[in-house]
């Protein structure tokens, strides 16, 4: 057995191929969320989160069901409320800018911050349409061609433009599921967020079309800052720099994702990431 | 012991089985009997003559032009008024009101609007709309009054085919930083338009066959030419019918019986119409 080469060295090699272990830790905080508190009602869904997101790096968040990690990315673009009955206590800071405070204009911080969701949902409307929704509706394309421009440069950031270029004008609910979550994805890029938030993205798909959109997200987070909820630990390890591991409400752990799956701090996390429990 | 309460419960089944059955057939054959006999008295009476020509005092001279023109007008008007009134309180209920308690207190007057008889709406109609608003007995003042009656059919279809938007169309829109309003009228209502039209449809069909609340506000008197306009007097099908009814003579028994066809097959065109409609958009949302 080859003792200058422990297991850590190689997972940490596969965690941060592209950015390294050491330029991880040096980017800048881009979400910064201050002891949050999230209330279902009476039920109390999340219970004093407090985490810092990296910019242009992939975060990930892992957990068992009905741990709160949905809700937590759902606090980061306000898609809670929209649910009656919810309540939240804390700060989620974006740029050091409070997301709650009650001036902030919610339909600005979406376009700041994307989302992709677990179940596919393009609209019933042509491909194109699809992707020049998020334009039309911000106003973000003065002239034809530059919308024409803006769909198609989306549609190619999503891989998905060679695939779909020969019937645009087709509606996208004929594309398959793996297809329909990329164009997605387009949809979510056209409007250029700063954070592309991604919650089970690939929970519905093949392995095929699993690895297309992992491949997709290894691309992304050059311009990107993204946040993955997934229930899939092997794709956390695979696709993410940092990862937080959520159970009952709380974020038990939250490290360089290589730390996280090898030499936990935490004994529930090394349980969980080792499949003992969970 | 098993097998015996098996064969009573088999018994039960069927006997209820035929009572469904004969409850059925006895109101079939009720309705295939009144068709018969309106097509017996009618059918000889129904030609083109019939369907151009203006109301006469003398039966075989009279047709039904004057009644079909007032009972499209007005019932084209009505869509007009009714279909955005009753798509916006919809969504004012269903998008933005939800629990508030002007809402709720909204929604259990549509409820018991849509209880009222309709003789009320046309008292209604001829305090507000005849006199107070001094619109006369006019085809204005006949298509406000049938709007109101099928307001609350419309606001209710609606409400319904909203619900029928999934949540995940919303969160999608949502998240693409449009406002409520873009969500809704871009995607919401939009995937919900078959269900709303068809709901417009069928309460304007149950709105062209009424005859109390039009003879309320004044449609009853002799009027023996089409509208010109919306302020023009008018009549319209059922009324004409009642009227002809009325007479003493046989003959008007027969320009009766051959006005209930034409009215028969202006609803079944419009119930056509409506699960055309609905059956294109839906073809059209999914493909």
């Amino acid at each position: 057995m080859n003792v200058a080469t422990p297991p850590l060295a190689s997972l940490a090699g596969l965690a941060g191929r592209n950015a390294g272990p050491q330029v991880a830790s040096d980017s800048p905080v881009k979400i910064d969320a201050e002891r949050l508190n999230f209330y279902y009602g009476q039920k109390r869904a999340l219970d004093g989160i407090s985490i810092q997101i990296r910019a242009n790096l992939v975060t990930a968040f892992i957990g068992p069901s009905g741990c709160g990690k949905s809700t937590f990315l759902r606090t980061l673009n306000r898609m809670n409320d929209i649910i009656p009955g919810t309540r939240i206590e804390g700060t989620v800071l974006l740029d050091g800018e409070n997301i709650y405070d009650p001036h902030l204009d919610v339909v600005a911080l979406r376009r700041r911050v994307g989302m992709v969701f677990q179940k596919s949902n393009p609209f019933p409307k042509s491909i194109f349409e699809n992707v020049a929704y998020g334009l039309r509706i911000n106003g973000m394309a003065r002239t034809k061609a530059e919308l024409t421009d803006r769909v198609e440069e989306s549609l190619r950031q999503a891989a998905i433009f060679d695939e779909v270029k020969d019937r645009l004008h087709e509606s996208a609910l004929a594309l398959s599921g793996g297809q329909q979550q990329r164009l997605c994805i387009a949809r979510a890029l056209a409007i250029r967020p700063e954070i592309l938030l991604m919650d089970e993205p690939a929970s519905a798909l093949d392995p095929i079309a699993t690895q297309r959109i992992e491949e997709l997200i290894y691309d992304l987070k050059k311009s990107y800052t993204i946040v993955i909820v997934t229930h899939n630990m092997q794709q956390a390890a695979r696709v993410s720099d940092f990862t937080a591991f959520f159970w009952l409400g709380r974020l038990v752990e939250y490290d360089r994702t290589d730390r996280i799956f090898t030499a936990p701090a935490e004994k529930l996390t090394e349980d969980y990431v080792t499949g003992r429990c969970g | 012991m098993k097998a015996p309460r098996a064969g009573a419960r088999h018994g039960a089944d069927l006997a209820f089985r035929v009572l469904a059955m004969s409850t059925l057939v006895v109101a079939l054959v009720t309705l295939g009997a009144l068709v018969f006999d309106v097509l017996g008295d009618g059918l000889g009476r129904l030609n083109w003559q019939f369907l151009t020509s203006l109301a006469s005092r003398r039966p075989e001279d009279a047709g039904i032009y004057h009644a079909l023109a007032g009972t499209i007008w007005v019932i084209v008007l009505t869509a007009a008024l009714a279909l955005p009134l009753g798509v916006a309180a919809a969504v004012y209920l269903e998008e933005y009101g939800t629990n508030s308690r002007l809402a709720r207190f909204i929604e259990i007057n549509i409820a018991n609007l849509a209880a009222v008889p309709s003789i009320i709406y046309g008292l209604l109609g001829l305090g507000v709309f005849v006199r107070f608003m001094s619109m006369g007995r006019s085809v204005m003042a006949g298509a406000c009054t049938l709007a109101l009656l099928a307001l609350p059919v419309v606001i209710l279809s609606t409400r319904e085919a909203l619900r029928t938007v999934p949540k995940s169309i919303r969160e999608g829109s949502y998240a693409l930083g449009a406002t409520q309003w873009q969500t809704i009228w871009h995607q919401v209502l939009p995937m919900a338009f078959p269900g709303i039209l068809t709901g417009l449809i069928l309460s304007l069909s149950r709105a062209v066959g009424e005859t109390a609340p039009l003879i309320t506000i004044g449609a009853l008197t002799y009027i023996p030419f089409a509208p010109d306009g919306v302020w023009s007097p008018f009549t319209v099908l059922p009324i004409q019918i009642f009227n002809w009814v009325s007479r003493p003579q046989a003959a008007f028994k027969e320009n009766a019986a051959a006005g209930i066809l034409v009215l028969m097959a202006l609803l079944l065109t419009m119930n056509a119409l409506a699960v055309f409609l609905r059956d294109r958009f839906q073809r059209q949302g999914r493909s």
